[in-house]
């Protein structure tokens, strides 16, 4: 999906904001707690990492533009849980619990460390063979989410119809367009392609030389022959 | 497909997250000693001296570099380092010929259990946009100088795999030990966007 979030490369004149140095949390008390419910609801199963980013995704351009980040964080996960079926509209109206037992499920502070410690790996045993070796060339697609229209997809539109090398293979991954949408998890061999600066920005690339990396999976890329 | 249901809320953050946790806990969903046990984790235990233990045990543990590289999920599980948002370990070097620079440009993706959040300007929409396109005058505003001779190599995390920066070792060090190292290692030079401290610039 392009969108207000595909904002690599962009022309921008606007500073670093390191003024704005955070330490290891959140700069605001809310923001531990935004980032606390966040994570712990996650936990709750009834989505995944890709449905969360793809929430994000979907705000009102407006909306992404002037929130700042944990406002975003609050403003996806608020639509998530409704979307899903944990929350009513009227709860979040009223700010009052309505409906009682949502979910079978309740986050418990005895088991957050081992669920934060486990993580949600993403790499799978898959059957299907790697169509690309390290030092193959290939170009990527501009084509998007093929399940879903306009729908969750991690090519940045910056990178999407160039050419580059594969540098790394990464196994079999969780292929997030189909599972953002609740379609399974399809997983796909995963490379990370080195392109060239000047590939990617022409005569306005610093240095034709530079590279950049960007991991995609293999329905993303067509073979380019040498 | 554009969903509002957040609109509902409070317009003060402040006020949307205490709705939001009074729901859900009043719902049954979530613990309140789960959400605080979450913070203390993030605030207390994870960070960027993870990390920095890392960088300084490869800097004088040769056959652990070689792992690190090779493997770094298996290699930092040694040390007792894993968890969310770095499930998928990568550790690329940066060398006199190449420095390596980490970015997430479509969302903020960070490996969490190496480095902790990610500071503000690494989810700023200017380091988004910029890191890809202008990664040397990025640097410049960070107050690293990358010489015409040394090339660039930008990682964009759009996928699970989480990279580190393995920085190389300051100079006027061999004496030291491993601890000590540590102490060099910013959270900055394993993004990129910074090198370790060199034992003059502490002294």
């Amino acid at each position: 999906m392009t969108g207000v979030h595909d904002m690599g490369g962009q022309p921008s004149s606007d500073p670093i904001p390191l003024a704005e140095e955070e330490k290891n949390v959140g700069a605001q008390p809310w923001h531990n707690r935004a980032l606390a419910i966040t994570v712990a609801a996650g936990f709750l199963g009834m989505w995944n990492i890709d449905a969360s980013r793809h929430s994000r995704e979907r705000l009102a351009e407006e909306d992404y533009l002037r929130f700042t980040y944990y406002e975003r964080w609050l403003a996806a996960l608020a639509n998530l849980l409704v979307e899903r079926g944990l929350l009513r509209e009227e709860e979040l109206l009223s700010g009052v619990p309505t409906v009682p037992g949502a979910s079978q499920r309740c986050i418990r502070g005895g088991e957050i460390k081992a669920l934060l410690d486990a993580g949600g790996p993403t790499a799978r045993d898959a059957e299907t063979r790697e169509k690309f070796r390290t030092g193959d060339r290939v170009k990527s697609r501009t084509t998007g989410n093929r399940f879903v229209k306009n729908g969750h997809h991690r090519c940045p539109s910056y990178a999407a119809g160039c050419t580059g090398t594969i540098v790394r293979s990464y196994g079999a991954h969780v292929l997030p367009d189909s599972n953002a949408h609740f379609l399974g998890e399809v997983p796909e061999p995963l490379y990370s392609i080195a392109f060239k600066a000047g590939e990617l920005w022409g005569d306005g690339a610093e240095y034709q030389d530079d590279l950049v990396m960007v991991d995609l999976w293999e329905s993303y890329l067509d073979p380019v022959r040498p | 497909m554009e969903h509002h249901a957040h609109s509902l809320l409070p317009a003060e953050p402040e006020l949307r997250v205490k709705a939001l946790e009074t729901l859900l806990v009043g719902k049954g969903l979530v613990e309140t000693t789960a959400l605080d046990t979450i913070i203390d984790y993030y605030s207390n235990k994870v960070g960027p001296r993870n990390g920095a233990r890392v960088i300084a045990k490869a800097w004088t543990d040769p056959g652990f570099r070689s792992r690190l590289l090779e493997d770094a999920t298996a290699a930092v599980a040694t040390l007792g380092i894993s968890g969310r948002q770095g499930e998928h370990l990568v550790a690329v070097e940066n060398t006199r010929r190449t420095h390596n620079l980490v970015v997430c440009t479509l969302c903020s993706c960070y490996p969490w259990p190496m480095l902790g959040i990610p500071p503000a300007w690494y989810k700023s929409d200017a380091y988004r946009k910029r890191a890809v396109r202008e990664p040397r005058a990025v640097l410049s505003e960070f107050g690293v100088q990358i010489p015409d001779n040394q090339r660039i190599r930008v990682w964009d995390s759009t996928a699970e795999i989480r990279y580190i920066v393995l920085p190389m070792r300051p100079g006027n060090t061999e004496g030291l030990g491993e601890e000590a190292l540590t102490g060099l290692v910013t959270r900055d030079s394993m993004v990129g966007t910074g090198l370790p401290i060199t034992p003059d610039a502490t002294s």
